[in-house]
């Protein structure tokens, strides 16, 4: 029962984030928006709940196989694919890193400055 | 059975959604064991296993991609609720994420632009038409985002989608390299980036590092959805115009 209870509520805010979306015209998808407005209410509830834990580890632990079927639609680009292989191949493979890297570094460097800073102050 | 009976048996299966959805289930559960029977070597990342078994599946049976989604949509439809999930383990993490607020959002801003930028540069440079390029741009973003921003700036949603898990892949099987290499253990940092850059399959990957890991790139995934369809056709405006 608990986890019927977690993916119903999951399922709400999904409906209305994505009602929202649609009636208010803003650019971002649904589901995102039922995640802020789902943040949103655990903030101001000050906890969650048992059945809302237990669904979204359930759904969080088994991340990847949601994203199969997609990577499955491989297959009807394979000519545009097979035909500009190697570009597609070094761009996204050099360009993750370089992503990768750069925001990782950036993270750091920002918070040793503040860090660095508020010793300072102290 | 006689080939006829075969065969009938086969247009029975090809024409419900149970087939799709079975043998997306029945692959990746075997994907996933092997990979960690193999001590999770991330080259067997389960993504990539099951989805190229599917492919060779598909292509050998003669079955369209269109008749395979029938089944295969009751998986992807679940990426919806579960990016709404995402909320409780940010909920939990929310404390640290206060400390953390003006360094995160420097590396949110910069990430997406750098991400964007340095694929279409890339791509651009090694002569991918200009379409490819497009729907190159935005393949950081989690899957349903990225296609709705693909389509708007001119590219071509459902190959993105294709760019867009193999991003993830990628990110996934090099993160935990590259931050070593680096000599970074925050988790924070690690989860932080390894969500910007490969959103949900990175994050998928995080998780099983560490739930904090998880919950940061959880939330850099979340927040770079929402930044990059916001800066994304923006950015291509004006790098348009520099041009």
């Amino acid at each position: 029962m608990n986890f019927l209870h977690g993916i119903t509520l999951l399922l709400i805010y999904q409906l209305v984030g994505e009602l929202s979306v649609l009636v208010l015209r803003i650019p971002i998808p649904g589901p995102v928006l039922g995640m802020v407005l789902l943040l949103l209410t655990l903030l101001w509830r000050g906890s969650s709940s048992a059945s809302l834990d237990t669904s979204s580890t359930a759904l969080l632990s088994h991340l990847s196989l949601l994203f199969v079927p997609a990577g499955v639609g491989m297959m009807v680009h394979l000519d545009q694919i097979t035909h500009e292989w190697l570009p597609i191949t070094i761009t996204l493979l050099l360009s993750t890193v370089i992503t990768m890297m750069t925001t990782a570094a950036i993270m750091l460097a920002v918070s040793r400055l503040l860090s660095r800073g508020s010793k300072k102050n102290d | 059975m006689t080939e006829s009976d075969l065969s009938s048996v086969w247009v029975y299966l090809s024409a419900t959604p149970l087939l799709g959805l079975t043998i997306t289930l029945v692959a990746y559960s075997i994907a996933y064991r092997i990979y960690i029977f193999m001590d999770s070597n991330p080259l067997l990342n389960p993504v990539i296993s099951s989805v190229a078994v599917l492919i060779i599946f598909l292509l050998i049976t003669d079955t369209p991609y269109s008749a395979y989604f029938e089944g295969g949509q009751f998986v992807h439809f679940l990426l919806g609720p579960a990016t709404v999930a995402l909320a409780v383990p940010l909920y939990q993490q929310f404390t640290k994420l206060r400390k953390l607020w003006l360094p995160l959002s420097i590396a949110l801003v910069s990430g997406v632009v750098i991400g964007a930028l340095s694929s279409i540069g890339i791509a651009r440079l090694l002569g991918a038409s200009l379409q490819t390029q497009l729907s190159l741009a935005p393949k950081s973003v989690t899957a349903p985002v990225a296609m709705g921003i693909s389509e708007q700036i001119g590219g071509l949603p459902s190959l993105t989608a294709v760019f867009v898990v193999a991003t993830g892949i990628i990110g996934a099987v090099l993160g935990s390299r590259l931050f070593k290499l680096m000599k970074i253990e925050d988790d924070s940092v690690k989860g932080i980036a390894m969500g910007i850059t490969a959103h949900g399959i990175g994050t998928a990957r995080a998780f099983q590092i560490s739930r904090e890991m998880g919950a940061f790139s959880g939330l850099a995934m979340a927040l770079s959805a929402f930044t990059t369809a916001i800066i994304l056709p923006w950015l291509l405006d004006l790098t348009g115009l520099l041009r």
